[in-house]
């Protein structure tokens, strides 16, 4: 048995906060989120963290670890240096509630106002549709999305910039474009990507796509594409004669 | 002490898994106010662990299927002490349920011709597992989520239920506290459906999050509800084993569907040497007519790794207990090897199961497109729970509805892998609708002010008796421990009457849980509210356990191994008396109609 510490964001009512350290007895193949358990049990146990599945797929325990948002659930001691205090801190993009908690209802908000899932008429008799593999690939990758938000909390134009207002940050331009780019979709998206989601302020740094979990490529499949049809529509020389003489 | 917010719906629904999404979806087109309550944050719910994909007898890769075959399968699976009704209505209605998601927008793996692509899975004659490759569980709630957010569905996330209150025997309301600020909420309802999952964490090896306590079971119960079943619960064969932190994780039946098979330490594959009579007409004679099954080969019968999970869980114990285990106290499953019979085998695999990769090559450092995995059993779902009508999924409380995994009925005494999703929204629907059809014609019900400041008041004893209290984290350790133990997969007399002696001790240790700190998410707190329901539903286990004396399904007696015609005909009910004290009662099976009898019987062959 070894011990490892842990340097884990302890916040009081009204805001303050600081980091408070605990060793404990580390075992084979732990990872972070079995540490902050750990502390629960022994030392803490009024310590806040979400959690429910342990294995990346509920996207609960997201927090920044050392600096870098991750699932806690999905960090092995094993890839971390623990000869000096490991920290673990909230997301700091979304409001605290306790200790690792923070408020993410922002991200519900932001969904209720786009757009949804709007169908054409069935293909065939049995009120059923046909769809190729090849046809849904991209949108599977989109929908592999598990709702972390570690994308948002990197998101500069969110982090540093506090855009919350006029901007839906990654996650929801990945789940945009699993609209726009599903087969049965029938609405259009793009004049509200431009003008109030402000897919614009994006300068595609790619933060987002290397902290996600799921490693969708955030960047590069969803937000470029996205931008490119916004580019088209509005301010392609061609296509704006062709809409001035069409009307 | 009054609640610090109180809100009224026609219909009100505990838990937003599968089941209480699609139950929000169907009161909410039925004109009717909607509340909906989930301990977690929406769209964490356990349904998202689901893997394989949910049964529908769709026929879109085998046309022999038909819900007849899916209905005899299940209550072959189920080994005939299901309630018939359910079976029949879930065969019938899954196809619809499945073409519904589609057009909510989920997007199903396809079939060459462009349709929803089905894939085999234990105990289901036919491929009829509509999937998304190992992650249908997170396709399925995401749509449902998604759909709910426009149909004006009152959401209420991280609230936690602690008791159920009836006005004149029915169901008129719930109180709650939200985590975030440890405040009480009081909500009442015409009509209450509870989709509170399942009772994982009553054990200590479980594919189940944090959330599976056995609220709903524990709720009903201690309101009067009768819960049936309770012994049948499902070991799933494939947990991972090592490391210690993610033991009980649950590793996807699909792995074994796509060719995967079981080794123990001498290399041996162990499930050919044990294939029950009633499953042998169906079940591969050889290796290779095995592999020609998993790669869609119609006149190929289906590996004895793909019979049904009761039994293979009891295989893999069985030669882990012989010394033939692997390791970390498992058994090898091995996907790996099928590069003998294919090129490109590591793409395939990715492709196939890539949530399985995922998780091996993050969690368990190891790449399962090379090596094999280690496996054991996990408790993964309970069969047994509330007592419903077939139909309406009402319990025997009035206005008080279930659905999902903490109904009963449908599994009999042990559930079908891909029945789990189907369940959730054939029944989800069916709860949603009656519980609207109930309120229209409820009347608003009183909520008893004593009865709430009760119920305040015994939630924060924990916080009067401070540090100096029992820790729940230790009591709720040493009841998972019990459980494991003396009321795992293989049960005898006299430990469980050990683990009844047990519980009773744990329920007394339970009353003096003390948490320190205050009420804004105090996971302390939590953990003493919740223990409540963990010792309810712990007990109707191991007393309805003791009662089956035959081995049945999920349920394994090592003092009586063979299955007894006399217990065929009757379920085990359990409800509360008036002094307090849990009764287990016999309630005799419904008669099957003769022409499902007839279905049932030709498909034996």
């Amino acid at each position: 048995m070894s011990q490892a510490t842990f340097s884990v964001w302890r916040s009081e009512p009204g805001g303050a906060g600081a980091f408070k350290d605990y060793t404990i007895e580390i075992s084979d193949g732990m990872v972070v989120l079995d540490a902050v358990h750990k502390i629960q049990a022994e030392q803490a146990p009024d310590l806040a963290c979400r959690w429910n599945c342990k294995a990346g797929k509920c996207g609960s325990c997201s927090a920044e670890i050392n600096g870098k948002p991750r699932l806690m659930c999905m960090s092995r001691l094993n890839s971390i240096d623990l000869t000096q205090p490991v920290k673990v801190e909230p997301m700091r993009t979304f409001p605290l509630i306790k200790d690792l908690v923070t408020d993410v209802s922002w991200n519900f908000r932001v969904k209720k106002g786009l757009k949804k899932f709007k169908p054409r008429a069935a293909d065939a008799a049995d009120g059923t549709w046909r769809m190729q593999q090849r046809d849904i690939d991209r949108v599977q990758e989109f929908r592999k999305c598990i709702e972390c938000f570690l994308c948002q909390d990197v998101c500069h134009v969110l982090r540093d910039h506090g855009k919350h207002e006029e901007f839906i940050g990654p996650r929801f331009f990945v789940y945009s474009a699993a609209l726009e780019m599903h087969p049965l979709d029938t609405d259009d998206r793009v004049p509200d990507l431009k003008q109030k989601d402000n897919i614009g302020y994006c300068n595609i740094t790619k933060c987002c796509t290397k902290v996600c979990p799921e490693h969708i490529h955030i960047t590069d499949n969803a937000i470029i594409p996205l931008k490119e049809r916004v580019v088209d529509r509005f301010y392609d020389p061609v296509t704006r004669l062709l809409r001035m003489i069409g009307g | 002490m009054a609640a610090h917010a109180t809100y009224s719906y026609d219909v009100l629904i505990i838990g937003a898994g599968g089941a209480g999404l699609r139950a929000a979806i169907e009161a909410a087109n039925a004109g009717v106010s909607v509340g909906l309550i989930c301990k977690s944050l929406l769209g964490k719910a356990h349904t998202v662990m689901a893997e394989g994909g949910m049964a529908a007898a769709m026929a879109h890769n085998d046309d022999r299927d038909s819900w007849k075959v899916h209905f005899a399968d299940t209550m072959r699976g189920g080994q005939y002490v299901n309630n018939w009704r359910l079976a029949e209505i879930h065969a019938r209605e899954a196809p619809d349920r499945v073409r519904e998601l589609e057009a909510w927008g989920a997007v199903f793996d396809r079939t060459p011709d462009g349709r929803i692509n089905q894939r085999n899975f234990g105990g289901h004659r036919y491929p009829r597992l509509a999937h998304v490759g190992d992650r249908t569980g997170l396709e399925l709630i995401r749509t449902l989520q998604d759909h709910t957010t426009y149909l004006g569905v009152t959401v209420h996330m991280e609230h936690t239920v602690i008791e159920l209150i009836l006005d004149g025997g029915r169901a008129a309301g719930v109180l709650a506290y939200d985590r975030e600020r440890g405040r009480f909420h009081l909500f009442s309802a015409k009509a209450i459906v509870l989709a509170t999952g399942g009772v994982g964490r009553a054990y200590q090896i479980t594919s189940n999050s944090w959330e599976g306590t056995g609220d709903g079971h524990a709720l009903a119960y201690r309101a009067g509800a009768e819960l049936i079943d309770m012994e049948f619960i499902q070991f799933h064969p494939t947990g991972m084993v090592w490391p210690p932190s993610v033991k009980g994780i649950l590793v996807t039946e699909g792995v074994r569907g796509e060719g995967g098979v079981l080794r123990n330490s001498e290399g041996k594959r162990f499930m050919f040497d044990d294939i029950p009579d009633n499953y042998k007409p169906q079940t591969a004679s050889d290796p290779e007519e095995g592999w020609r099954y998993t790669q869609g080969d119609k006149t190929a019968r289906r590996p004895p790794e793909l019979l049904t999970r009761d039994h293979v869980a009891r295989c893999i114990n069985r030669e882990v207990k012989a010394g033939r285990g692997s390791p970390h106290g498992g058994v090898f499953l091995d996907i790996a090897w099928i590069k003998e019979k294919i090129s490109d085998a590591e793409g395939h695999i990715k492709r196939k199961l890539p949530s399985m990769y995922h998780q091996f090559k993050e969690l368990a450092d190891l790449d399962i497109t090379r090596e094999p995995m280690e496996v054991g059993p996990t408790t993964h779902y309970i069969m047994g729970g509330i007592r419903v009508n077939a139909d309406t999924q009402e319990s025997t409380i009035p206005g008080l509805f279930a659905a999902g995994e903490c109904a009963a009925g449908i599994n009999g005494a042990n559930r079908l892998g891909g029945n789990s999703l189907s369940d959730l929204i054939v029944f989800g629907k069916r709860a949603g609708e009656y519980a609207a059809q109930h309120a229209k014609k409820g009347v608003v019900p009183k909520v008893d002010d004593g009865a709430v400041d009760r119920a305040i008041k015994a939630s924060l004893a924990p916080f009067d008796r401070g540090g100096r209290g029992e820790n729940p984290y230790k009591v709720q350790h040493d009841l998972q421990d019990t459980m494991q133990a003396l009321v795992g997969i293989v049960r005898t007399e006299s430990e469980m009457q050990e683990a009844i002696k047990r519980i009773a001790g744990f329920r007394e240790r339970a009353s003096r849980v003390g948490v320190d700190g205050h009420r804004e998410f105090n996971a302390g707190w939590h953990t003493c509210v919740d223990l409540r329901n963990l010792i309810d539903v712990a007990e109707a286990i191991a007393r309805s356990a003791i009662e089956r004396k035959e081995s049945r399904g999920g349920h394994f007696r090592e003092d009586f191994p063979d299955k007894k015609d006399e217990f065929a005909t009757f379920n085990f009910g359990t409800k509360r008396q008036a002094d307090g004290s849990m009764t287990v009662y016999r309630i005799p099976l419904a008669p099957i109609p003769p022409e499902l009898k007839q279905v049932i019987e030709e498909q034996k062959q």
